[in-house]
């Protein structure tokens, strides 16, 4: 109704342009890799209308990988959206506050302890992100919760859980097997059976978080103005920030230790849709966040072909850079006054 | 409408007031006074709902069992320290109806004319699809005025609402008071400008020592000298063609 008026043209087609090119992404991580395949045969390979040796690749080397960096893609992002909304830490992200770790620390475990219990590991997954996230929001407001206290903190604590990570994996080499490189996250040689878990999960949470969404925007006023408003925003708080666990819970569970989408994402996007409306914001991060892995993925496997590296390579000498320009940023904001 | 009885306010352990009683009036401007740390704040973050109350209670209508959302219906709070999130200011006004929402959140033609009444009323009509941040202080309280008007409520209280405004911005809110006890509201403001608050105000508090210490209209309390020895001041008055105004000094010595 009357709410378009706020929106300017650009966020008005922003989420369907992000949309689409998803789409595209996708289409395009279909038919790149070792052997490039038409999107005629890409078609009738899902729609099972062949059985050659193209409709294998397609059915099970790149629809899983494909299924997976969309759906690794717009759930790290939108916990990053959510991270970084309702700690008010434009640096914060899945990977910078320890989420990812302990995600990835659970798993591991679970995946070494329970190795046929497939579809238990995002649940696992999720367990150790909600204790990333509570320990470093423990140590915040200990320390007086400045962004960069929680940033540290985050530091520590993913330094504490890769270390169990590796010892996991030093006591039981083979429990990780499934993954390729698990450490800086990748999509390689994914099989359905494990993106199908982590899709529920994640859509659930994701779904819960769209219809917090007005909640959000309120929250963003911050604590005193949103109770006033009648809004219980510490419960609210919390509830947001263990579905930004489920969600990054969810991605590493089957795509390892991904870093910097959750960082990068929520940005980009927020420069398109503005930051009036949560919802709008969450859906435009997760289908950037979708389209960005998938991209990223597929440079990963032709940049350097026949070689391919790990997704979460690409990712990190991208998001390194970014990063760092966001701390910069920080820094002069502080300058001025209004960090 | 809403009224303080008896009440004890501060943080667990640490108690900054104690005994306090009194209410906001339809169609009355309340200003506490008080030096720096004597709680007015606290005070009123309590009337709020913000902080439990340590002792006593904080009635709405004489009842203590509301929940805070039908407290937001009732009373709106504007706090000293805002944030300047990126949104823009009739985004922010539409926040003032979150009270108001069911599920599933969704705003209605009520909610956008109630926002532009209150943003008319703020004098922020101009202001409303300039982001936040863009703002001067003194338009980032207009717009934080008007969300506490979008609030339409019966009691308004503010917490120091001219601090770091220029002078004219000063006066501009303490006309829109005004025009909100005219509306039939209780509005209850934190100020440190006694002399503003003395001239402005319908009723004056004078908290300090932990407690309240007078309660009147201003001509009353700067009789009772009060306010002068709580603020270690020298309180002077002249009656003007403006009406009449207080003046501050420093205490001569002796």
């Amino acid at each position: 109704m009357k709410d378009l008026r706020i929106s300017s043209t650009r966020t008005k087609y922003a989420i369907p342009a992000l949309g689409a090119l998803a789409v595209l992404s996708a289409l395009l991580s279909l038919c790149l890799g070792a052997v490039p395949l038409g999107p005629g045969e890409v078609f009738s390979a899902l729609a099972g209308r062949e059985s050659g040796a193209a409709a294998q690749i397609v059915l099970y080397a790149r629809l899983p990988r494909t299924c997976g960096c969309l759906l690794a893609g717009a759930a790290l992002a939108a916990a990053g959206t959510i991270i970084q909304g309702v700690l008010g830490n434009p640096l914060a992200a899945p990977n910078v506050i320890g989420v990812n770790a302990g995600a990835g620390l659970c798993t591991a475990l679970c995946a070494a302890l329970w190795p046929a219990r497939t579809a238990a590991l995002p649940f696992a997954a999720f367990l150790g992100a909600l204790g990333g996230v509570g320990l470093v929001l423990a140590i915040g407001t200990r320390t007086g919760a400045s962004r960069m206290t929680l940033v540290l903190a985050g530091v520590a604590v993913s330094g504490m859980f890769s270390a169990g990570i590796d010892a996991v994996l030093t006591f039981f080499p083979d429990a990780l097997n499934g993954y390729t490189d698990f450490r800086v996250g990748g999509v390689a040689n994914l099989a359905m059976g494990r993106v199908a878990p982590a899709f529920w999960v994640a859509l659930t949470a994701l779904f819960l978080a769209l219809s917090l969404a007005g909640e959000m925007d309120v929250l963003l006023l911050g604590e005193e103005t949103a109770r006033s408003l009648g809004l219980p925003a510490r419960r609210l708080r919390l509830v947001l920030l263990a579905l930004a666990a489920a969600l990054a819970g969810s991605a590493v569970s089957f795509a390892g230790l991904l870093g910097f989408v959750g960082l990068i994402a929520p940005h980009m996007v927020r420069r398109l849709v503005g930051e009036d409306s949560s919802a709008r914001l969450l859906w435009a991060s997760a289908l950037g966040g979708a389209a960005l892995l998938t991209v990223c993925d597929i440079l990963a496997r032709t940049l350097f072909a026949p070689y391919e590296l790990p997704v979460g390579v690409v990712l990190s000498l991208l998001g390194g850079p970014f990063f760092l320009w966001l701390l910069l940023r920080q820094r002069r904001g502080r300058r001025r006054g209004h960090a | 409408m809403l009224e303080a009885r008896n009440l004890s306010a501060g943080y667990p352990g640490r108690a900054v007031l104690a005994g306090v009683s009194l209410a906001a009036q339809p169609g009355r401007v309340l200003a506490l006074l008080g030096p720096n740390g004597c709680g007015k704040s606290t005070l009123l973050r309590t009337m709020a709902g913000l902080l439990p109350p340590l002792g006593g209670e904080v009635l709405l209508d004489g009842r203590r069992d509301y929940s805070p959302r039908q407290a937001a219906q009732r009373v709106a709070y504007l706090p000293q320290s805002r944030t300047a999130p990126n949104i823009t200011v009739r985004r922010l006004v539409l926040h003032g109806r979150f009270p108001y929402l069911s599920y599933p959140r969704r705003y209605g033609r009520e909610d956008y004319e109630a926002v532009d009444r209150a943003l008319a009323a703020a004098d922020a009509l101009d202001l409303a699809d300039r982001p936040l941040p863009e703002l001067s202080g003194g338009q980032r309280q207009k717009a934080y005025l008007a969300m506490a008007l979008a609030q339409e409520t019966e009691a308004i209280l503010m917490d120091e609402p001219t601090t770091f405004l220029d002078i004219r911005h000063q006066l501009e809110v303490l006309a829109l008071v005004r025009r909100l006890a005219e509306e039939g509201r209780g509005v209850v403001l934190a100020l440190h400008d006694l002399c503003l608050a003395l001239t402005a105000a319908d009723d004056v508090a004078v908290l300090g020592e932990g407690r309240l210490l007078a309660l009147g209209g201003p001509e009353a309390v700067y009789q009772s000298k009060v306010l002068e020895r709580v603020m270690g001041v020298r309180l002077d008055r002249s009656e003007g063609p403006g009406g009449r105004r207080y003046f501050c000094q420093l205490p001569e010595e002796g």
